[in-house]
Order: structure tokens, then sequence, then C-alpha cells
């Protein structure tokens, strides 16, 4: 173990300071803002509503689309160019994969459920600040759900488990690093994002995800805290 | 994929094969079928390679071109992995602009090899801030039956071991005349993908296959067993057990798909 300090002085299975709120959107049916550390997350959930186009629509139940974006000044190097590109393309996917396993959209056939998912800063971690958001702003517009999906990434710096990787963390150059954001649903401990960058044992790895348990389930209570306190 | 009546029946039968070790066209659930590579196939092509295995046939091809570097890495070449599913190659596959598949397929590949750091971007610096070699590797399936990220990334392997530079005239590449100078290629990551098909895990699906599969999970390793990208695919959610039986057998194929390159 040579990185016996994390940067910014947290423990090794703490997170960033989380703040979540609900309805921070009118518009919208449901809505959610999530911040950890200084990557900040909204997401706004419209529908069920028509599904076009309507190649797209599926008879037997309603169908949940999830769109992840980064705002223009949301990075801490160059402009973000507006629009799709592939990063984003591939992160609203894998949103999507997260979240469905806990949704039922059986009682609406040929509707979609959209997710708009935008962040205004990021600092690491944004695709788990965006599914943490999302499965918050899907309960808030009543939709019928198993369990909270709550996510946050796992990783190694130079030989140490760790969790929630910030930016300095994840550009750590004195030893190698893996950053692997994970999604849970908190009562079953079932995986339903996993993905990973970097370099790490399979022995590691299983730490790491033995690690992210406890911190997982601690944001699910946040996340629930979050949803009831709208209505207090 | 849309579950209809018939491929429900078809997904119940074939779970109950699995279990059995037995595949849809005769295959143990770990077992690959033979793969072929050839390098050096596309003579317009700086490097390339064509891999066949079963059915499936793609060709991957490297560019090389000179570029200005990113200005937060001026002294680092630029590596850039691209994808896409030709209509040609599927009938399920359409025209237009790349769908989330093939932006995956891309980006997982692309990530096992800059992860691991296959390709020292340092050593493609011709003039720092100014000037470096971008490596452009593109896959394309002449004939799509599945497995297209594990077969992709071997034959990203096997082009970019193939590819040499071009000879520099006046600063500008002479594409005619290539150099012996192979691309500085350091590690050779495998990808694997097990899927995981009721309770039984599979590798090397064919397209057939694939839209059984109930999850997937990507994994590239080294030549140590380390680990060096993931991604997980698929509607069913994982448990802690199944991610660590597919890594134990990505691990165990790796070695076998090592051989060939």
């Amino acid at each position: 173990m040579t990185y016996k300090k994390r940067l910014d002085g947290r423990k090794f299975d703490e997170t960033r300071e989380i703040e979540a709120k609900t309805g921070v959107i009118k518009k919208a049916d449901g809505s959610a803002y999530f911040r950890i550390g200084k990557t900040a997350a909204y997401a706004a959930v419209y529908g069920p509503r028509e599904h076009f186009p309507r190649s797209q629509q599926d008879p037997k139940k309603g169908v949940l689309r999830c769109n992840y974006n980064m705002m223009p000044f949301s990075g801490a190097g160059d402009r973000v160019r507006p629009g799709p590109n592939r990063r984003a393309k591939e992160i609203s996917m894998v949103t999507k994969l997260a979240l469905n396993p806990v949704v039922d959209l059986s009682d609406f056939p040929n509707a979609v459920v959209d997710v708009f998912i935008e962040l205004p800063q990021t600092d690491a971690g944004s695709r788990c600040a965006g599914i943490s958001a999302a499965s918050m702003a899907l309960a808030d517009a009543g939709i019928k759900m198993k369990d909270m999906v709550s996510a946050v990434a796992a990783g190694i710096v130079d030989n140490t488990v760790v969790v929630d990787l910030d930016y300095p963390e994840e550009a750590y150059e004195d030893g190698d690093v893996a950053d692997i954001p994970v999604a849970m649903i908190p009562s079953t401990e079932e995986i339903t994002l996993l993905q990973m960058d970097g370099k790490i044992s399979r022995e590691d790895l299983k730490k790491a995800l033995e690690l992210v348990k406890e911190p997982l389930k601690r944001i699910a209570e946040i996340q629930r805290t979050a949803i009831k306190e709208k209505y207090q | 994929m849309r579950i209809t009546k018939m491929n429900k029946d078809l997904k119940n039968h074939v779970e109950k094969a699995l279990m059995q070790n037995v595949r849809i066209d005769g295959r143990k659930n770990d077992e690959f079928r033979k793969i072929k590579i050839e390098t050096g196939v596309v003579a317009t092509a700086e490097g390339s390679a064509k891999l066949t295995c079963g059915d499936t046939k793609i060709i991957a091809g490297v560019k090389l071109g000179i570029g200005t570097p990113y200005p937060d890495t001026p002294d680092a070449g630029v590596l850039m992995t691209g994808a896409e599913l030709y209509p040609m190659s599927n009938p399920d596959f359409e025209s237009g602009p790349p769908s989330s598949y093939a932006i995956e397929i891309a980006r997982v590949i692309d990530r096992g090899i800059r992860e691991s750091k296959t390709i020292d971007t340092k050593n493609l610096c011709i003039e720092a801030g100014q000037k470096v070699w971008m490596v452009n590797v593109d896959i394309g399936p002449v004939n799509s039956d599945g497995n297209l990220i594990d077969l992709g990334a071997l034959a990203v392997m096997a082009a970019l071991k193939n590819a040499k530079f071009p000879e520099l005239k006046d600063g500008v590449p002479d594409y005619k005349h290539l150099s012996k100078k192979s691309l500085p290629v350091s590690r050779t990551p495998v990808e694997i993908t097990v899927h995981k098909i009721g309770k039984s895990l599979v590798v090397d699906l064919t397209h057939e296959e694939e839209k059984l599969s109930d999850a997937r999970l990507t994994i590239a390793v080294l030549e140590d067993d380390t680990l060096c990208a993931m991604q997980k695919g698929g509607e069913t959610p994982l448990t802690m057990e199944d991610i660590d039986s597919m890594i134990e057998l990505a691990i165990k194929k790796s070695k076998e798909l090592r051989k060939l390159l």
C-alpha cells in the first residue's frame, strides 16, 4: 500500500459530501438534483407520454429513454462541444440499462418515459451522479419501482481500494488507477451498472466491489430521505 | 431485444440445453468458434487484419496521419478506435448514423487498448505541441454473426501489430513507401465477453444466441491476468458471484485467444 492518505483527506470508503433534493424542476413530472463533491447532476422525468417515432413503441409496456448531457461549461478543461457525442451516447445507454431493472412500465403500453440528465459541473463520477439523480426523479414522478438505484464509483489508486474517486485521484500518476462505476439495487445487492477503466487484479476488484456496498446503501438512504422531504 | 412467443420457447429450450453444456451449434458453453487471422490484407492501410470466426468476418485497418496534439497532452500522439455496423453484414443493422451498439463496441475496444497503455502515445510525438502521429484504427464487419466486441478487439490488436509508419517526405507522410518501423505496441490486451443466459455462462455467442442473452460482461485482460477494462451490458442485473465467475472464465479464455496474435 503506497497510497496511504487520500489527496483530499477522505477515508477510503468515504464518499464526497452529498446533497440531494427532489422536485427541483417544476415543469417536469418528476425531478431531482444530486451533488457529490463538485459533481452535480439534474434529472428530469417526463411521461409516461406518447412515444415517437412510432416504430420504437412497445405494445406490451412503456419504454424508458435516457439522455445524458454535459453542459458546455461543465468540464474543467476545454469547452464541451454541445450535442451528442460518442461518450454521451454510450453513457445514456448504460444509464438506461442501470435503471430499467427497477422500473415497471407494464401499465403504459406504447408510451415512453423520458429521463433527461444534465450536468452543470463535473469532477469525475458524473454518470453515477446522473443515475442516482435519475432514480430519485423517477420515484418523484410516481413511476412504479421495485427499489432505488444507487450509484457511485469504486476504484483503486496505487494499490489502495477506494470509493468515489474525484478527478485528481483519477488522474493520479504515481501508480496504477482503476475507476469502476457501479450501480446497485440496494435491497438485493444486484449490480445493474459495471464499467471499468484502468488496471486492477481479480482479487482487488472483488475487494473494491465489497467496499462500495455500504457507501451505496448510505446513498440509497440519502436518496430516500430526499424524496420524503418534499412532502414534509 | 423484444421477446416474442417464439423466441421465448427457444430461450427456454436453449437454457435447458446450456445446463447440459450444449449450444445450438453443438459447442460447449466455454468454447470459441475456430478463429483465423490474416494480416496485411488491405494495401491502402498502414496495418490491417482480417479475422474470421465461424460466420463472423471482420476487417480491421490502421490509418496513420499527422495532426496537432491535444493542448493538455502536447507531447503525446492520438489513438482513435472506430466501428461501424454495415447493413451489408447483417439484416438487423440499418444505415444511418452509428447506433449506440456500434459506439459501445468502438469505445469498449478503445478502452482496453488505451487503459493498458498498449501503445505508448509519447512515442508518437514528432514535434511537441505541433505535430504528432494520429493512429486511427477502424473495424468493419463484412459478415456479422455475433461476438463483435471480442473479435473486433482481436482484429484491432492484429492490425496494430501489423502497422508500419509511412516514410516522411518534407514532413508529409508518403503513403506509397512504408518504413520498416512498427507501431510501439507493448502490451496485448484481449477482450472476452461472458454472457449470462438463464443460469449459464457462455462465451463467443452467435448473433442468434446474443438475442437470448440476459446480461453480458466484457472484460479486457492483460498478459499478467490484470484486468484493464470492463463493461456490463444487457438488461438483467448481476450478482457479485456472477461477476467473479465471469472474470475467472474471461482470464482463462484470454490466454487461448492471445496465442493467435
